[in-house]
């Protein structure tokens, strides 16, 4: 089923059930992340890809009628152990959704909103951390000169970009993009997707894309999940090129059905 | 989408084969010409080359048109991408047409002189090639495709022996050189369009399989 042998995964699925109520989303997926590169779930609308990305830090916890069996391992602990800090969770795991969420804050506060609420408020490490975090997500330039203005006047792509330093400015493990350019014009989505490249360097990215063209660019590996089984896991390069299921064909030259 | 890409992908099937098909009945004709001393059909294959030029180019258009506008993966991009290939090398084969009609017209000259080695025999293998190679195509068969390239030795031994014949006949009696040179440059033409037809039936197994034959494939360490 899946082709890739990842050796030290920092990521690492194992048998992954989830369940809305009675209705099984995700059969028992096998899933390792590779650390610092880009990873692509990719599927049709339902497969559970978007599913399986929220399993990632436990964002499913917020459906009531939601059950998760199976084991998600990070750094060698199971985050479905009741032991798990989920706020220390999410601190490893970052996400950025398909609609930029900036807060009603100015664009300083919104960067470091994550280190605020850890209960860090030394200006210095606050000031530091804001430049490092915007630099990273390729905004520094565009809005070093009003950093105490409100975010909510950025444009989708320096807001979508904003997330994305708020992300990283507590320096995570992993991060989620969950369609992170759908909203965005073109040049925008280039700009994300450069972004992409360049975080990658320092962090292990998991993408869920609608868009296919998009998944070959910027991911090292495609996982490719139909009705809540993953289908094909490989190097995006083969898998674009020559992948090794029909579903997979069938799905990415638009013949699926 | 799909739908729509795949009328493109039929178009661009549809002009290779009308490309396969002329520069098919273009090698016949330049080999019956040379066979017959027909000057009239060697002129006819040397004027025409300019049409087998323009259908290279609408089919190359063509294929660029959907690779900017489909933005093709999987089979599609290896088909699109062995179309490419097949029709650079059909164009090819269609210039060693033109070759020989050339080489026709010279030897249908003044003085006639025959080739010291067995002309219809080479060019029947190597028109074989092309058929297995086009076959293979249109069908998407790629044990034909194979059994086409194994059949590349035997043109490389006949050219090679033919080479040897032509010399010995250069040795024996220099009188006619000119001609034997033209015998010697024809088996060169011929050895190419079998080269030709082996590059078709490799792209051939690229498209089916996703798999590079050439040179034998990437060489492992």
């Amino acid at each position: 089923m899946s082709g890739l042998k990842i050796d030290n995964p920092v990521l690492s699925v194992k048998d992954l059930r989830f369940f809305y109520g009675d209705s099984r989303a995700l059969h028992g997926i096998d899933l390792d992340f590779p650390e610092k590169q880009v990873t692509a779930l990719i599927g049709p609308s339902g497969c559970g890809k978007s599913t399986l990305l929220r399993c990632f830090n436990r964002m499913n916890d917020l459906i009531d009628i939601s059950r998760v069996e199976g084991e998600v391992i990070l750094e060698g602990e199971n985050i479905y152990d009741k032991s798990t800090d989920i706020i220390e969770l999410r601190r490893k795991v970052g996400m950025v959704f398909q609609k930029s969420n900036p807060f009603p804050k100015s664009i300083y506060e919104n960067v470091i909103y994550g280190l605020r609420i850890a209960g860090e408020n030394e200006k210095s490490l606050l000031d530091e951390r804001v430049e490092t975090s915007l630099k990273g997500a390729a905004l520094w330039d565009e809005v070093k000169d009003r950093l105490h203005d409100s975010a909510l006047g950025l444009s989708g792509g320096q807001m979508q970009r904003l997330c994305i330093a708020r992300a990283i400015a507590v320096n995570p493990k992993v991060i989620l993009m969950d369609e992170p350019c759908s909203a965005l014009d073109p040049k925008s989505t280039a700009r994300v997707e450069e972004l992409i490249g360049e975080l990658r360097e320092n962090f292990t990215i998991i993408i869920v894309t609608h868009n296919m063209q998009q998944a070959a660019r910027v991911s090292d590996n495609t996982a490719f999940l139909f009705e809540g089984n993953l289908i094909e896991y490989g190097l995006t390069d083969q898998l674009f090129v020559k992948p090794q299921n029909k579903q997979t064909e069938d799905y990415i030259t638009g013949r699926f059905g | 989408m799909a739908v729509l890409m795949q009328q493109e992908l039929d178009v661009l099937k549809k002009q290779l084969l009308a490309l396969s098909a002329e520069v098919e009945g273009r090698v016949k004709q330049a080999v019956q010409a040379l066979l017959t001393g027909d000057r009239v059909l060697a002129d006819k294959v040397k004027r025409g080359d300019a049409q087998i030029d323009n259908m290279e180019i609408e089919l190359e258009e063509e294929c660029l048109k959907v690779l900017a506008l489909h933005q093709p993966v999987a089979t599609d991009l290896r088909f699109i991408v062995s179309i490419l290939k097949i029709n650079n090398d059909l164009e090819r084969v269609a210039d060693f047409a033109v070759n020989i009609a050339e080489r026709a017209l010279d030897l249908s000259g003044a003085i006639k002189i025959d080739s010291p080695y067995d002309i219809a025999a080479m060019a029947e293998k190597v028109e074989k090639m092309l058929k297995m190679a086009l076959d293979a195509l249109v069908e998407k068969d790629t044990v034909l495709a194979r059994r086409c390239i194994e059949l590349d030795e035997e043109v490389d031994e006949m050219h090679k022996g033919n080479f040897d014949k032509v010399k010995d006949a250069i040795k024996h009696d220099p009188t006619f050189i000119d001609g034997l040179v033209y015998y010697l440059s024809i088996s060169r033409y011929l050895e190419r369009m079998g080269d030709l037809a082996t590059n078709i039936a490799e792209d051939v197994v690229y498209q089916v399989d996703g798999e590079i034959i050439r040179h034998g494939g990437i060489q492992k360490d």
